[in-house]
Formats: C-alpha cells, structure tokens, sequence
C-alpha cells in the first residue's frame, strides 16, 4: 500500500497575540512543531504499512524550516518525505494551498491512500483535506474513527455524524482525514531518528510542478484575503444577579435563553 | 479546470441571490438551516436579493413543504434514490449543478460534520474561497462582498475574511451562533424540483451501515456542564442537577469531594487531579471554587456559580453569580427553563 501522509508546520504554542499597532501576529521566540492532529495520520499511515506492507511518504508545504517535521516523522517511522517550499506558494489560503499539494503529490507518483489530519492548530479550517481530493478527483471520508477493513481495491471506514456513525466502503485511491484518538500516536524512536540524521530531504519548487503558472499559487492564488486580525473580544461580563433566589433563577433562564442554551 | 487561460473579469451582477444549504438526514432538517436561513434573509435585504435555499436528498417532499413556513424565495429540490444517504461525490455534483445554473452570490453552509467536508469540497470544485466557522457575516451593499468574521488559533484570536474577486462567496457557520428565521403559519416560496443526470450521481463510495451513536459519556466532550459540590447535601439530590442537565442537553460533573464521598464516578471529576474540561456552558452548583478546581475548568465560555456564600472564590471566576440557596434556586430555575421550552415550541412547532 503506498500511502502519503499531508502534515504542516504550526507555532508550538496556540497562545498567540496580536500586535496592537501593526495588528499583525506575534509569533514570539518562532517556537514550531508538527500539527499535533497529522500525528494521528502519520500513526494511522504507519500502521497500515506495518499491516498490509508498502511505503509511507510524508508531504509538507510550507518555509525551510518545516524540514524539521518531515525527520521527526522519518523518526516515528515514515519511509520518505518531501517539502514543498518556494516563495511563491506563500501566503496561500485553503485553495491555494491544496492545489499546490496536489500538484505537489502528482510530482511525487500514485498513491493509494492520502491522509491528511483533522485539521491544524494554527489556520483551524480543516478544509485543505476535502479540497486536495477534490484537484484530485478521488473519494474523500472525513472525520473517520476507525478503520474496519482494507482489501486490494478499497477500505471499510468509520465515520462520526452528529447523531450515528457511518460506515463507508470506499475505493482506493482515496483521501481520509482522521479524527483525533483514530491510533495513540507513538514516540518517535532515537534509533531512527538517528539513522534519519544526515537524510536528504528533497525541495519542490514552482519549476518542478505540472502546472506553472503562478497565478494559481501563493496570495495570488486565493481568493480569500485575511483583511484583519484581531484579539477576541475578552468576557469580561461579570453579572451579579440581585434579588430574592427566585427573581435570580428567573434572570440566569432569561441570560440563557439569550444566549441560546435554552 | 484551473489551467484555463486567464479568465474574464469578475461581473459580479452575473451572481444574485444568497443560498442556504439544507443539512438534513432522512428528512430531518438539522436547526442550524433555520440558523442560516434567518441568517440569509439578513444578507440578501441589504441588497435586494432573493433567499435560495437548496435541498438534496431521498423522499424530501415533507421537509421541502416544511420550509416553505420560513420565507425563503425558492426552495431547489433535487430528490433521488442516489442521494438518500450523504457521499461526499453526488452531493458535490448536486451542489455544482445549483451553482451552475443559479449563480448565487453568497452560499452558507452548516459546520456539521457534512457541512464541513462537503462545502470545501464544492467550493475547490468552483475555484472559490471558503470561510471556515464564521461567527460574524454582514453584506456590503455596494460590492455585494461578505464580510466574515471567526476564530483561529483555538480561538485566540479573530479574523476578518473576504473573498472580493470571486464568486460565489461561501462561508461555514456552527451551529447556535446565529438567530433561527423564525416559523410562519402561512406557507411562502416556490418549490422548484430539479433533475440531475444519473451519470453525474456515480460514487467511489458505499455507505454500508448507519450505527446510531450511543450518547456521548466523557464530560470533556459535553458542551454545557452542571458541576455538584459539597453544597449538595445528600445523593438523592443530584436528580435534581441531572433534570436540569437533561433540560440543557448537558450532562453533571462534580468536585473532589463528591467522588470521595462515592456520589459520582472519577470521571466526572473536574479539576488538577480530576479533568479538564472547556465546555460552552458550566453552572457550578455549591461548589467553593477552591483552586485546584477551578484549574479544571476556567477556560469554559460562560460560567455561572450558585453559592449561598457571597464570600466564595467562585464568584471570582464567575460571569454570572447568584447568591442563595441552591435548594432554592433550582426548582425554580427548572421550572423557568421547561416554561420558555414551552413557550419556544408554540413558537416555532416542534421538529
Ligand atoms: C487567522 C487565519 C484565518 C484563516 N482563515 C481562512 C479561511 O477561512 N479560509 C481559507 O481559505 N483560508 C484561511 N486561512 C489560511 C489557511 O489557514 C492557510 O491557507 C493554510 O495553508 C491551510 O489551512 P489550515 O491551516 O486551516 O489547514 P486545515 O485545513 O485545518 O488542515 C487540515 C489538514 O491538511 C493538511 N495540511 C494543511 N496545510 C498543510 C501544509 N501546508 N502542508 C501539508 N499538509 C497540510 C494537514 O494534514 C492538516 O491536518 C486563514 C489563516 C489564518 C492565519
Ligand atoms: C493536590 C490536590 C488536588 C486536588 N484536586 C482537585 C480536583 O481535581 N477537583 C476538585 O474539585 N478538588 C480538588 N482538590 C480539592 C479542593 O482543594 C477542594 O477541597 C474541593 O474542590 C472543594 O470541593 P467543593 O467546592 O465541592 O466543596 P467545599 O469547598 O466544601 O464547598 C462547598 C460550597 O457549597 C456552598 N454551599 C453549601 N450549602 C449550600 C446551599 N444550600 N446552597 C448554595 N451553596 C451552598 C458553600 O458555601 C461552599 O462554598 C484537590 C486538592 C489537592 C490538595
């Protein structure tokens, strides 16, 4: 089974704060680590192969730096890696970012199964899965819990809807997105850590992908545009109900009949 | 595809109207619809454009009759054996074909589970921009842009999205944050049923099995929590937190205290030895609010504290505080919350 896992980059920390004066984030002391969602994935990958046998390639885009994930996940047990990173696919929102993957997952050859995470830590949309299957043209299953089954020609999969699960047999080549606590994610190994050590990583580029054409990467690329950001408005409410015990509980009913739990 | 030579500019008259997707199962219309649909209606007023909603499914006959109670201009039906279960391909088919033949400007999706796989999908279908969680929408009514406003970072911080040069403009939006249309007696919008090509409907996917869920036990996943304290003076008496819990589709946690006294299970504890829990609404009941619980759970939304000490440090961490007795307090509170449930029914006929 050769199965590509999509894993990002984010700030180790989510506590990030926003400059006041340029309203720009404060990314203090560039702490980073990998999405601790694509754990999931990556264990979930790592599984499979043990279990069926094949290859697992991890599949990052973002700067340089993002070198680092990809030996961290060489050290829990990955085959092999690649990162996208060029200049131009920066600033790229949901779509933006999930073309350049799949370009960048058509240069790296066929796989039967894709997986990414449920969703990162940073940017928080959990939509770059659904939408690399879509520029792909494959089934996707999000939220999956669970794996039931897997033959030659497709898997049998869990899925979490609001009120049941549905199991889905799905044909390969096909893209998942893995719900948290899917596998405990595993440590990763000194040994192989080790042995990963002096490890080429290849570096994709713009040059190297099928489609060239810049305008479909990077800020140019998305038609989304982040006009500000901002800190969210503090609760600083702090309401001390006056009256008898009844009048209170009459008042809590209307405050949470206001605020929709009623 | 996107390989297209470049592409005519944008004429943003070409796209009218703001759609609603309907997220329903079996015919069951999920509430975050009417959520989006009062939502729509707000919108599409400030600039004079019609309310669209689209509805696909097997058998949907009754929840297409249903939401005509609700003013949308036109309700798009596509009803097909095909379409009785949710695959993320014929679904996205569907969707693009509405897209295609309706050109709506704005189209709001539900953060449910299949809102949130089926929007992005349909959205890099169109080449257009999607916005995850919106908590704030409003219109511009000269550049009919959508202003879109949600959380990032866990919530730490907000950020304010637009999608200028493209269309239609689609946004994700949970459920409970925006006000519900409300319910008409008198019946308005057309029904218009819509044909797609079986072609157009394959699957690379089979749903073999619905398994319902058995209800979700770990307070750490519940959304509104009732905590007992030692102010609860014997077991019995936790009924009365579970009825108001069942009121709030919540469930009960409790302190320290209540577990070494063998009430509750260790896993309801909240606190440093116990769980962390961030739940969208707690009500600590005779709780002191010592700081080992609090550690546990002062990163919830909205946090009210029952205590009859106006000295407990609970209050410090509470947004809203009401002092007295909880035997007093709860009864009534009950009896407050089943006379609005009522009150909200008549209202809005029961789903
Ligand atoms: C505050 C803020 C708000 C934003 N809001 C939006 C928005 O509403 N709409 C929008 O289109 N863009 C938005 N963006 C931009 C978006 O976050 C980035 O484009 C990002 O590249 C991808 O989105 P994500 O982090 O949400 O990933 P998700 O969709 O949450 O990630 C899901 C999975 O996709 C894979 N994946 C995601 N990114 C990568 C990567 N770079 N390399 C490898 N695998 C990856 C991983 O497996 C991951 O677990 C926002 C950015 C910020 C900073
Ligand atoms: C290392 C360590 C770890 C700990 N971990 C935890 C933990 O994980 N979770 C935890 O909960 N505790 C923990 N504790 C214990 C903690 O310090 C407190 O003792 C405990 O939280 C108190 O529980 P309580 O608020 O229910 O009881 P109390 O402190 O006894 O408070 C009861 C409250 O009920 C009020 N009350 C009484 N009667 C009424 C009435 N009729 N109407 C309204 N109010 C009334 C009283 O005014 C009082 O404020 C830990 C302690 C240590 C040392």
């Amino acid at each position: 089974m050769n199965i590509l896992v999509c894993i990002k980059q984010v700030p180790a920390t989510s506590k990030v704060e926003v400059d006041p004066d340029t309203g720009l984030l404060k990314r203090d002391g560039a702490d980073s680590k990998m999405n601790p969602y694509d754990l999931y994935a990556l264990e979930t990958a790592i599984r499979l192969r043990d279990k069926e046998g094949g290859k697992v390639t991890v599949l990052s885009m973002g700067p340089l730096q993002a070198e680092s994930i990809i030996r961290e996940a060489f050290a829990m047990g990955a085959d092999a890696g690649a990162l996208l990173s060029d200049r131009r696919f920066g600033g790229a929102d949901v779509l933006a970012t999930a073309y350049a993957i799949s370009q960048g997952i058509k240069h790296l050859g066929e796989f039967d199964l894709i997986l990414c995470g449920k969703q990162t830590t940073d940017g928080d949309t959990a939509q770059v899965g659904p939408e690399i299957s879509e520029y792909l043209e494959i089934p996707s299953v999000a939220d999956v819990t669970k794996i039931n089954e897997v033959t030659k020609e497709n898997m049998t999969v869990e899925m979490e809807l609001p009120e049941a699960l549905e199991v889905v047999k799905v044909d390969f080549p096909c893209l998942l997105t893995v719900e948290k606590d899917i596998y405990q994610p595993r440590l990763p190994s000194y040994v192989l850590k080790k042995a990963a050590k002096g490890r080429e990583i290849p570096i994709y580029t713009l040059d190297d992908m099928d489609d060239q054409d810049e305008d479909h990467y990077g800020l140019t690329g998305s038609p989304t545009q982040v006009k500000k950001i901002f800190p969210p408005k503090t609760n600083t409410d702090h309401f001390t109900f006056e009256g008898n015990d009844e009048k209170q509980a009459d008042q809590l009913c209307d405050k949470l009949a206001e605020l929709k739990f009623i | 595809l996107i390989n297209e030579k470049k592409v005519k500019p944008l004429d943003k008259t070409e796209w009218q109207g703001v759609a609603v997707y309907v997220d329903q199962v079996d015919g069951k219309i999920h509430p975050v619809t009417y959520e989006l649909i009062g939502k729509a209606q707000e919108l599409a007023g400030k600039i004079n454009q019609p309310v669209y909603v689209l509805l696909m499914g097997y058998n949907v006959d009754e929840a297409a009759k249903e939401l005509q109670h609700y003013g949308v201009d036109k309700i798009f039906v596509y009803d097909d054996e095909k379409l009785a279960r949710f695959s993320i391909e014929p679904y996205t088919a569907v969707f693009e074909r509405f897209i295609k033949q309706n050109k709506p400007c704005s189209i709001l999706v539900g953060a449910t589970t299949v809102g949130r796989q089926l929007a992005p999908r349909v959205a890099a279908r169109m080449r257009t921009g999607l916005t995850a969680d919106t908590t704030i929408l409003d219109m511009d009514a000269e550049t009919t842009d959508l202003s879109q406003i949600r959380p990032a970072f866990g919530g730490n911080i907000m950020a304010h999205i637009v999608t200028p040069n493209n269309r239609p403009q689609m946004a994700t939006v949970r459920y409970k944050v925006m006000d519900p249309a409300p319910r008409q007696d008198e019946v308005s919008g057309e029904i218009v049923h819509k044909k797609i090509n079986a072609k157009k409907l394959v699957s690379h996917a089979e749903i073999l099995d619905i398994v319902p869920k058995e209800p979700e036990q770990s307070i750490e996943s519940a959304d509104v929590l009732i905590v007992a304290g030692r102010g609860i003076k014997k077991q019995s008496e936790l009924a009365q937190l579970e009825a108001l819990a069942y009121l709030l589709g919540g469930q009960v946690a409790c302190t320290r205290p209540i577990v070494e006294q063998g009430w509750m299970d260790v896993k309801t504890q909240v606190g440093l030895s116990g769980r962390t829990v961030r739940p969208k609404l707690i009500i600590c009941v005779g709780v002191s609010g010592a700081i080992q619980f609090v550690a546990g759970m002062d990163h919830a939304d909205t946090i009210v504290a029952i205590n009859s000490d106006p000295k407990a440090p609970i209050f410090k961490n509470a947004h809203y505080c009401l002092t007295g007795d909880l035997y007093e307090i709860l009864p009534r509170l009950i009896q407050d919350i089943k006379a609005q449930r009522g009150h909200k029914n008549e209202l809005q006929g029961v789903h």
